[in-house]
């Protein structure tokens, strides 16, 4: 019987009155591929973190090889063969690769020998990377790649790996499972944290499922499905959407080679973008953050108006240099991917948060109706079913998932004729998740026009009716969801498409 | 020529205090830390160093005392900003408008007061070289100091480790913290070091520029400081070429009075503050390129969330 | 071994008690500096907070120092808010004395009839529109060019001062003054109508009251105050709405320099009669103290300002009786904001006191616990936040 590489018996770990992790049991075995499956908001990433050394525990021992040991900070854990490659990349754009690698070694080695041994680990693994890169330069594949490679180069025994692959293409995502194969082969064992159930089963040997901070469940996703996995994971079976079929209507929002140089180095230029929304469809825009999804979506909500006034086309009008409060007021609304900061104000209660991008409540000269705005706001909080307590609270006292559901439903309660989302569902747990999308289904049905933009594919594929992709810049022909297939999609996320004429929307079979 | 000789002089000499309290500012800047109090930092360190130096007729205990002053309210700063996250540029504020009471109080005792401190250095030798002995080596050993320091900033943050380790820290607080890196604690040390700094560039003022103690004598330089930073793109050695620029432009108003141009005093002693303006409209122009350069945590809370 | 830890929500006892723990602190230190000076502290500090409050002419000069402080930490509460910093108000509050003081002088030499109520709104006008272009020299240069307000502000005080001082010494110096840096006096009919016969309050003041009426129901009841409050602490939520950062930034440094312009004519044209060089005792400085004690709110401005005037007024009394340097009020001032920004980290954080946490059970007992590096941001997990990572 061998002795497991790591194991945490009893961990607790508390942040206010919020129980993180809850008596907490895991034991990993060398060489072994153990995921830790929770849904957001499980737990999954304050445990990574007391394993490595960020966070320390309330309670419960860590045995390493079988010897209690006290990771007191990620020194620490390096220095006994844990690494971790973070979901948030933790890298210094300014620098280059080898040198956010060197910071990332606890050794007291050379630039230079660290710049060698970067090449020659990469080169073992099949990983390209150049060490004189400045890391702003490059693309987030990339980025994961110098996560990577910096982990391997303290020869690992336990590596860590917090969601990988939310910013990876389909087939991007096969080649680090080969990386990761032939890590483990090596008898370093990995945790995998993700709750991504088809990753799981085809990578993983063993499964933790956490759920609310507790373990729930150990067992083997080779032989689970999805469905008793995903039972696991939340308690109790998947709430099902209502899918009813779309009824495309007038175009509704077009755009039309759409080209706009980048705004900064940080940027992303758009190149010949066009594309098409019909009243009472969902149209999805597939693709990994940071191939100008951000880009298009300020040129056609209006916060970029440097567009040709017809390249942006609302029902016919051309809108290309009007800003966003002239394109609300014609009835375009969107919810933007940044929740607090950019949908919502933290310090402004959630009623004057409203303000933003609703006026009802604003009567001549500028006053504010204060009954009315309150009014307004508690009508979201009831039909959204947002816990709150309400209208007054500041909006960054609410959940991630209730924010989200405010500012989704401030704008849904807006009745616009076309209304974009960017990425509603990230980080949202599953019930929010469930509600927002059966939300945006009946704002379809009504005859809305929606552009949801998402990195998950699973959304897009379960929400959606037509799909493009954007690599690059570059948007791809649509496809209709019904016979789009991940590994097309993947395809085409690399760039790979053909430029086919675009079918108009209901004419597949 | 022998004119010539003393206005480089003077322009050097002009120019050092600035230089130091700019480079003191560099090093907070370069781990994310704005530091507005520089003014006061700078007040308080030269009523304080003048204090010394009067009383021990030691130019190098006053130069100690005064940095070591500056160095403590630093403390005190960086405490407020980094560990209870107070906000950077209120608490800078702050510190500049205590120092300025501070130094008032402090001071009135010492007004029109002398020294008595010998004021004639020269390099041994190099000194009496015709025209650049006259222009570069005979000044006081903090000009030679602001030299050395520019220097060593460059190798220490280009060419070390640690170095390495605080711009990394400046670019990016919580992937550092992720890494494992004392955030706050190397702050803290480089807010020190950069006040201290401050401190030495007051005392130069009262001590070794103009050997006597008035309210408000460092008349806005602090705030010159901060806008050369922004100027020199956070490197050392802009700094210094920024620093002697500005000098340049104090002489410039004494040159134009040699030479017989007659605006009125006031608007001479205007040149500084107009040019400091001029400068920052000219480096403010593309806030890409500023971007680019400055240290991106610049001014921003950091909370070791874990 | 203290530790902080953050709150779920800001405690509002804390808001309220901040000030007056910063107050307390400020007094026990101006005891002890009383007595370092050799005085006593007791004589010293009630001279320095009771005098100023004692009789009905202690009060109008509470009021009248109160005014311009009243005057300039309204706008710059208002910059504040919209993340404008204005520190330039002292030099706005200099160019509306030159303004207001300008045209009461043109009128007392060129012996135009006026009356004191007549007068007034061209004062106030005449001030407004110096102090206005003052500060609208700084919006240019931050719109067009984006010059960092803070740095163009502080460098144009230095410029006002030096305007100021060669207009004294210069073209509008007395001619029978005896050479000193001053004007003429302004004849008796342009001077603002006083509140009381024989006190000095000037009905200036009740101008004030009404800016701080007016700015409240701006910035709480009326859209355009909200638009210009989302600016400054989520600019990309500003952009996201639609809202201006180019109106905010135009409006916030008219309307505060135009408040600070006022506050300067009514100094010169008010209390002094004349303008010299020392029209401002540094008011547009310890206006930017009294807006953050009032923690931006217009209401907290004008008690900040009753009570940064008290420390105005005791200073000066304590100069006059005590033997005091003027100079220490400016400590106090000083003293007084670091403590209340110490203090205020307790709206958002609680003290805790204690050693490390909860060891485990396999830990070495003779090791000891560590100093904490953990203040977690907030108690929820799901992710609250914004996206960090790549796509910032």
């Amino acid at each position: 019987m061998s002795v497991p590489r790591l194991e945490l018996r009893h961990v607790t770990k508390r942040f206010g009155p919020v129980v993180a992790n809850d008596d907490v049991a895991l034991t990993v075995e060398p060489g072994q591929i153990h995921a830790v499956l929770g849904e957001n908001g499980a737990g999954k990433s304050t445990l990574m973190k007391i394993i490595y050394g960020s966070v320390r525990p309330d309670a419960g021992e860590i045995l390493w090889d079988g010897q209690p040991v006290e990771v007191d900070s990620p020194h620490e854990a390096r220095a006994l063969g844990i690494a971790m490659v973070f979901q948030h990349f933790s890298l210094f754009e300014t620098l280059t690769v080898a040198e956010n690698i060197w910071l990332g070694l606890s050794s007291l080695v050379t630039l230079q020998s660290v710049a060698d041994r970067i090449v020659a680990k990469a080169r073992e693994y099949g990983l390209e990377l150049d060490p004189a890169r400045t890391v702003y330069t490059l693309s987030v594949g990339e980025r994961q790649r110098v996560e990577i490679v910096r982990a391997l180069l303290g020869d690992p025994r336990l590596l860590i790996l917090d969601e990988p692959t939310s910013v990876l293409t389909p087939q991007a995502v096969e080649r680090l499972f080969v990386t990761l194969r032939q890590l483990a082969g090596t008898g370093c064992s990995i945790l995998y944290i993700s709750h991504k159930l088809d990753e799981i089963r085809s990578l993983c040997h063993q499964c933790t499922v956490l759920r609310a901070g507790k373990v729930v469940g150990v067992c083997d996703p080779t032989v689970e499905t999805t469905a008793s996995l995903s039972r696991l994971m939340i308690g109790a079976d998947p709430p099902r959407l209502v899918h009813r079929a779309p009824r495309p209507g007038g175009l509704a929002l077009e755009v039309s080679h759409l080209s706009l140089p980048k705004v900064d180095r940080f940027g992303v230029a758009l190149d010949d973008v066009s594309l098409e929304v019909h009243e009472g469809e969902v149209v999805g825009i597939a693709g990994v953050s940071g191939n100008g999804q951000q880009e298009l979506l300020a040129a056609v909500s209006g916060e970029d108006a440097r567009a040709e006034p017809q390249a942006v086309r609302l029902f016919g009008a051309p809108i290309g240099r009007l800003g966003a409060g002239p394109r609300r007021q014609l009835g375009l609304h969107f919810v933007p991917e940044e929740r607090l900061g950019r949908g919502a104000v933290p310090g402004l209660s959630l009623a004057q948060n409203l303000l933003l991008t609703r006026r009802e409540a604003v009567r001549e000269l500028g006053w504010i109706d204060v009954r009315r705005l309150l009014g307004q706001a508690r009508g979201i909080l009831g039909r959204f079913r947002v816990a709150a307590p309400g209208p007054r609270t500041p909006a960054r006292s609410l959940s991630g998932g209730n924010l989200q559901k405010y500012i989704v439903g401030r704008e849904i309660d807006a009745v616009p004729r076309v209304l974009i989302v960017a990425q509603p569902t990230w980080g949202v747990d599953v019930g929010a998740t469930a509600q927002i999308r059966s939300e945006l289904l009946s704002l379809r049905d009504t005859g809305c026009a929606v552009l949801l933009i998402s990195e998950d594919l699973d959304e897009l594929f379960e929400v959606t009716d037509r799909l493009y992709v954007m690599a690059r810049g570059r948007l791809s022909p649509s496809l209709p969801t019904a016979v789009a297939s991940v590994e097309r999609i993947g395809e085409w996320m690399s760039g790979l498409w053909t430029r086919a004429p675009a079918a108009a929307p209901g004419a597949q079979a | 020529m022998n004119e010539l000789a003393l206005l480089v002089a003077a322009t050097l000499a002009a120019g050092t205090p600035l230089a130091l309290a700019a480079l003191g500012l560099l090093v907070n800047e370069r781990v994310g830390v704005i530091n507005l109090g520089a003014e006061g930092l700078m007040l308080i360190s030269a009523v304080t160093g003048f204090a010394v130096a009067v009383h021990t007729r030691s130019p190098w205990l006053a130069f100690a005392a005064g940095a070591a002053s500056a160095a403590l309210v630093a403390v005190a700063f960086g405490w407020l900003v980094i560990w209870l996250n107070a906000n950077q540029y209120a608490t800078g504020l702050a510190v500049s408008l205590f120092g300025g009471g501070f130094s008032a109080f402090v001071g009135v005792g010492y007004v029109g007061r002398r020294l008595g401190i010998e004021l004639n250095y020269a390099v041994p030798g190099l000194g009496r070289i015709p025209f650049l002995g006259a222009a570069l080596f005979r000044e006081h050993p903090v000009v030679y100091l602001a030299v050395a320091l520019c220097i060593f900033l460059s190798w220490f943050f280009w060419r070390t480790r640690t170095g390495l380790v605080l711009r990394a820290i400046g670019e990016s607080p919580d992937a550092a913290h992720a890494l494992g890196y004392r955030v706050r604690r190397a702050r803290l040390a480089a807010v020190v070091a950069g006040g201290a700094l401050c401190g030495v560039a007051g005392t130069v003022l009262s001590v070794a520029y103009t050997p006597l103690w008035v309210e408000g004598m460092v008349a806005g330089r602090g705030w010159i400081a901060l806008a050369l930073t922004v100027f020199a793109t956070w490197r050392p050695g802009r700094v210094l070429l920024g620093a002697y620029l500005f000098g340049g432009v104090t002489m410039l108003q004494l040159t134009l009075q040699a030479q017989g141009v007659h605006l009125p005093a006031e608007f001479m002693s205007m040149l500084p503050y107009l040019a400091t303006v001029l400068v920052l409209v000219l480096i403010s122009r593309n806030p890409a390129w500023i971007r680019l350069n400055m240290p991106s945590s610049l001014g921003k809370p950091f909370f070791p969330t874990q | 071994m203290i530790r902080l830890e953050p709150r779920a929500a800001p405690s509002r006892l804390m808001i309220v008690l901040s000030p007056i723990l910063a107050l307390a602190v400020t007094v026990a230190v101006a005891g002890i500096l009383f007595a370092s000076l050799g005085k006593d502290p007791a004589r010293g500090l009630s001279v320095f907070l009771l005098e100023p409050l004692r009789g009905v002419r202690a009060l109008s000069e509470l009021g009248l120092k109160a005014t311009p402080l009243v005057l300039c930490s309204l706008g710059l509460a208002l910059c504040y808010r919209s993340n404008v910093w204005n520190i330039g108000a002292e030099g706005q509050f200099l160019l509306g004395a030159v303004g207001g003081g300008g045209l009461a002088m043109w009128v007392t030499m060129h012996r135009v009839a006026v009356s004191g109520w007549g007068f007034f709104p061209f004062v106030i006008v005449a001030g407004a529109l110096a102090g206005a272009a003052w500060a609208a020299a700084v919006a240019l240069l931050k719109d067009r060019f984006h010059a960092n307000e803070i740095l163009v502000s502080l460098m144009l005080v230095y410029v006002a001062n030096l305007l100021l001082a060669w207009l004294m010494f210069g073209p509008w110096k007395d001619p029978k003054g005896w050479n000193f840096p001053q004007t003429v006096s302004f004849a008796p009919e342009t001077t603002i109508p006083r509140v009381f016969r024989g006190m000095r309050l000037h009905w200036g003041f009740a101008v004030a009251l009404l800016a701080a009426v007016f700015m409240w129901t701006f910035l709480f009841r009326t859209f355009k105050g909200l638009q210009l409050q989302v600016g400054g602490p989520a600019p990309a939520a500003a952009r996201y709405a639609g809202f201006s950062a180019r109106g905010a930034l135009w409006t916030t440094l008219l309307a505060s320099g135009g408040l600070s312009g006022v506050a300067g004519a009514f100094e010169a044209v008010g209390p002094m009669g004349q303008l010299t060089p020392h029209v401002s005792t540094g008011y547009g400085f310890t206006a930017i103290i009294v807006a953050f004690v009032g923690r931006l709110n217009p209401i907290g401005c004008v008690l900040a300002s009753v009570l940064l005037s008290m420390f105005l007024l005791g200073g000066e009394l304590a100069q006059s009786r005590v033997g005091m340097p003027a100079a220490l009020t400016g400590v106090f001032q000083g003293v007084l904001l670091l403590s209340m920004l110490a203090f205020d980290a307790l709206v958002n954080n609680r003290l805790r006191l204690g050693g490390g946490l909860v060891r485990s059970r396999a830990r070495d007992p003779g090791r000891r616990a560590r100093g904490g590096e953990e203040i977690v941001r907030d108690g929820h997990l799901a992710a609250t936040a914004s996206r960090q990572g790549p796509r910032t």
